[in-house]
């Protein structure tokens, strides 16, 4: 990493310095490093070092059976749990063709959207941070607890709940459940407000994100990027509308997309997507019916043999799980598609060549999670 | 995990019946009915499982296959998904590569396969054709030793770089570990 790079004209020549990023460091978000190498305060060098977190979840998966993965999976992306609990039962629920009962496709939606959102807002907070803000933390950490505070009402934890099974939910929802969702909404609503209109335009941000961290739209595809962080650079791809899962195609929503596919954008992207996570779950409530919230099974799941890849809309994008069944009562192969270790992959790219302080901004606007980089 | 052998053999099923009983959208049946005219150079047994079209070919052509998949304006593979090692070395003694593939301008998917013995793994670096293949392709090669012929970088990823062993195979224990 110190290899010499020429000087500017006229300059005496310099040896690039290599400065160890992580993984113990409050800018990566979890346990990830970085070797950056700098010359002044511009990066000409980055080498990702991902692993710090790797416990093996898809070998484990493979010798349990698939209601304990459940809780394998709150434990990938840890800060949308709902989530990724919907990726795995829709695997096996298309694998095993189960219908679902509406209800508990409608209390799962608003689940993971809520769940979007509080992840959303999580990140809103910690981009601000990474950007030299310290004010907007404390509003979205404010709200984001209202929204955990909801969950631990629900499934009884704050984050890994485990809740949502094979063909239904564990148990219906508390009687003042809508009129709580509801209050909810409101005060949500407020908050994003309030911190959009206190960050989002404001000159220091601005000056700090635009521009920073630039990916085309061709080139996000390329590297198999996902979510908002695609979405910014004017893909409107989403899965919620590309190949609908539970009942998402009774609601409507609006995709918001990016157009210059930088830093601000990344971040923009993700707080309109708040409202429009806000209204499918004013969608749900209104149509939300009471009825059965399991399907007619038998206690312990036991697939088809065969092959299923089925994935949902993460806060983070693409989540998807491929699973090869033989026919037992465990998976004989489960592979995860982690969005965020397909965002976090172009990373050399777009740090290169911007300064060191912007690099702590470009990393805090992919919005990793290394519970699911690593699994 | 115990079992009979045949159970956990790769699925070698009649292909053209599997096609008909599965739940392909008009998409993928288009699609299926496309790809053995496209690829046909390359010899490929096209199938489905459930709503995926599936296509295997030889490992000496999978970057070949994977140009064509992308470059063709009728097929317009773009978008890399999802990279997959299974372990079928007990019974067949292989392992089977599954590149799970969409197409963002066509909206078609489908899963590329192949399959490498287990004695000399090794198949072709798709990490040129599509950029997001190139962790995938070093992670599986971490957890498998499947080797990516050229790929640029094929060091370790998310294992120390002194691990030893392959620990996503079958046959590496999960509890019989030292501290590492």
């Amino acid at each position: 990493m110190t290899a010499r790079v020429p000087g500017a004209a006229g300059s005496p020549q310099t040896l690039d310095m290599m400065v160890n990023m992580g993984p113990q460091h409050p800018a990566t978000h979890g346990v990830f490093r970085m070797e950056l190498a700098i010359d002044g305060e511009r990066v000409v060098g980055l080498i990702p070092h991902i692993g710090y977190l790797h416990r093996g979840s898809e070998k484990l998966c493979e010798h349990e059976i698939y209601s304990q993965i459940i809780t394998l999976f709150d434990r990938l992306d840890y800060v949308s749990n709902f989530n990724n609990e919907l990726g795995l039962v829709l695997a096996v629920e298309k694998l095993m063709e189960i219908q679902v009962p509406e209800r508990a496709s409608y209390v799962r939606m608003i689940l993971c959207e809520l769940n979007r959102i509080a992840s959303h807002l999580l990140f809103v907070g910690t981009f601000a941070l990474d950007a030299g803000a310290m004010t907007p933390s404390l509003y979205t950490f404010r709200d984001r607890e209202m929204i955990q505070a909801l969950f631990e009402a629900t499934s009884g934890a704050r984050m890994m709940h485990n809740f949502f099974r094979v063909g239904g939910i564990k148990e219906d929802v508390a009687d003042d459940f809508v009129v709580r969702v509801d209050r909810l909404l409101g005060e949500l609503e407020r908050g994003i407000d309030e911190v959009d209109g206190m960050l989002s335009f404001g000159e220091v941000l601005l000056a700090r994100t635009k521009g920073v961290g630039v990916i085309s739209g061709p080139d996000a595809i390329d590297w198999g990027m996902s979510g908002p962080c695609l979405r910014a650079s004017n893909v409107p791809y989403d899965v919620r509308v590309d190949e609908p899962y539970c009942l998402y195609d009774r609601v409507e929503f609006g995709v918001p997309v990016g157009t210059q596919g930088d830093s601000w954008d990344r971040y923009y992207t993700r707080v309109v997507e708040m409202r429009e996570s806000v209204k499918i779950v004013r969608q749900c409530l209104a149509q939300l019916q009471p009825g059965p919230i399991m399907a007619q099974l038998r206690r312990i799941a036991r697939p088809p043999k065969g092959e299923v890849y089925a994935h949902a809309e993460n806060p983070r994008g693409d989540f998807g799980v491929y699973i090869v069944s033989d026919g037992g009562e465990r998976p004989y192969r489960l592979k995860v598609r982690p969005p965020s270790y397909c965002n976090l992959m172009p990373l050399r790219d777009l740090v290169v060549g911007s300064y060191i302080a912007d690099a702590v901004v470009i990393l805090g606007s992919l919005d990793i999670v290394l519970g699911e980089v690593d699994r | 995990m115990t079992g009979n052998g045949d159970r956990h053999a790769p699925p070698a099923r009649d292909q053209a019946e599997a096609v008909a009983s599965s739940r392909l959208t008009a998409r993928g049946q288009a699609l299926s009915k496309l790809l053995p005219g496209a690829l046909s150079k390359f010899r490929p047994t096209v199938g489905a499982e459930i709503d995926e079209v599936t296509c295997l070919v030889g490992r000496e052509w999978v970057v070949d296959v994977a140009v064509l998949l992308k470059s063709d304006a009728a097929l317009a593979f773009d978008y890399f998904r999802l990279l997959t090692v299974v372990d079928y070395v007990e019974t067949a003694r292989e392992f089977e590569v599954v590149y799970h593939l969409y197409s963002l301008e066509r909206r078609h998917k489908m899963a590329l396969k192949t399959r490498v013995p287990e004695s000399d793994p090794w198949v072709t670096s798709v990490s040129g054709v599509w950029r997001g293949a190139n962790w995938y392709e070093r992670e599986m090669h971490d957890l498998f030793g499947v080797v990516f012929r050229g790929h640029p970088d094929l060091d370790r990823l998310i294992l120390p770089d002194d691990f030893e062993g392959f620990p996503g195979r079958k046959a590496y224990p999960l509890y019989e570990y030292g501290e590492y």
